[in-house]
């Protein structure tokens, strides 16, 4: 129990755990904030395969640290797009709850 | 083989266990609690369990940058979010059908079922040779070497990501 930690194992489970969160997440919350929250532990998960295989199994130990912080870079700009977007949406619909917002599915 | 306690091995097993467990119980509570605010708390302290888990696999640089970035920036932007526009998320689970809550659950353990199986039951390959021991000099070597066309990308991307975000905040502003 106490070895954990040296196990590759134990990191791609934890991984799947937050990928599962996440999907749960998104289909869960009602709210466009809500499901960013979501999308960010979707992505936490996947850095942390990413991580894992790195250290443990990677020929060149970089590979993963360097496709981590490029996740890391896409997540802040997923983040500035959608809270920007959101804040146009507030400003039409007076609310960010997806049921208002159904006129804007195709 | 099994560390004993109060070795030193096992401490640090034990400061791993306590990171597992605060990255698991933020996940829980990010999706699970019924206030968005509380959401993003349990998001933080799965963010800062993750960090600690970056620190264990071998690149404090990565743990610093997984603080910088999402505690630091990405939770402070969804905070500036809810206070803009914090909608009574109680009340619309409230109103949204039980079956969607059952539903979300059976899909996200689905998919983490699925995944979890897929990685335990696959037959990785012994670690080859290591080029070098990833340390903060290699990384940065191999970001101006071997990846400086994706670096250069993704600061074009950030750079688009801004002012995209600044142009859209900013439309309908004037027309009121």
């Amino acid at each position: 129990m106490l070895n954990l930690s040296a196990q590759l194992n134990t990191y791609l489970v934890i991984g799947a755990m937050l990928f599962g969160f996440g999907v749960c997440g998104l289909i869960r919350r009602p709210t466009l904030i809500g499901m960013l929250i979501a999308a960010e532990l979707v992505l936490c998960g996947a850095s942390i395969n990413f991580m894992a295989f790195n250290h443990f199994l990677a020929p060149d130990p970089t590979v993963g640290q360097i496709m981590t912080l490029f996740i890391m870079a896409i997540a802040a700009a997923e983040a500035a797009i959608a809270m920007s977007i959101l804040v146009c949406i507030y400003r039409d619909y007076k609310s960010i709850e997806l049921e208002n917002l159904e006129e804007l599915s195709g | 083989m099994n560390p004993t306690l109060l070795s030193p091995e096992g401490l640090s097993g034990l400061v791993f266990l306590g990171l597992v467990a605060v990255t698991i119980c933020g996940a829980v509570i990010a999706t699970a609690a019924k206030r968005l605010i509380r959401c993003l708390t349990g998001l933080v302290a799965c963010f800062m369990g993750v960090a600690g888990l970056y620190y264990y696999l071998g690149s404090p640089f990565v743990a610093m940058m997984q603080l910088l970035i999402y505690v630091g920036a990405i939770a402070i932007v969804i905070a500036f979010g809810i206070m803009l526009a914090e909608p009574d998320e109680a009340k619309l689970v409230k109103k949204k059908s039980g079956l969607s809550g059952v539903l979300s659950l059976i899909a996200g353990s689905a998919v983490a079922w699925g995944l979890a199986v897929a990685a335990l039951r696959a037959d990785w390959m012994s670690p080859a040779v290591k080029l070098n021991d990833g340390s903060v000099r290699d990384v940065g070597m191999s970001l101006l070497t071997t990846y400086s066309m994706v670096f250069e990308l993704v600061s074009v991307v950030l750079l688009v990501a801004i002012l995209g975000s600044l142009a859209l905040a900013r439309t309908g502003r004037d027309k009121e």
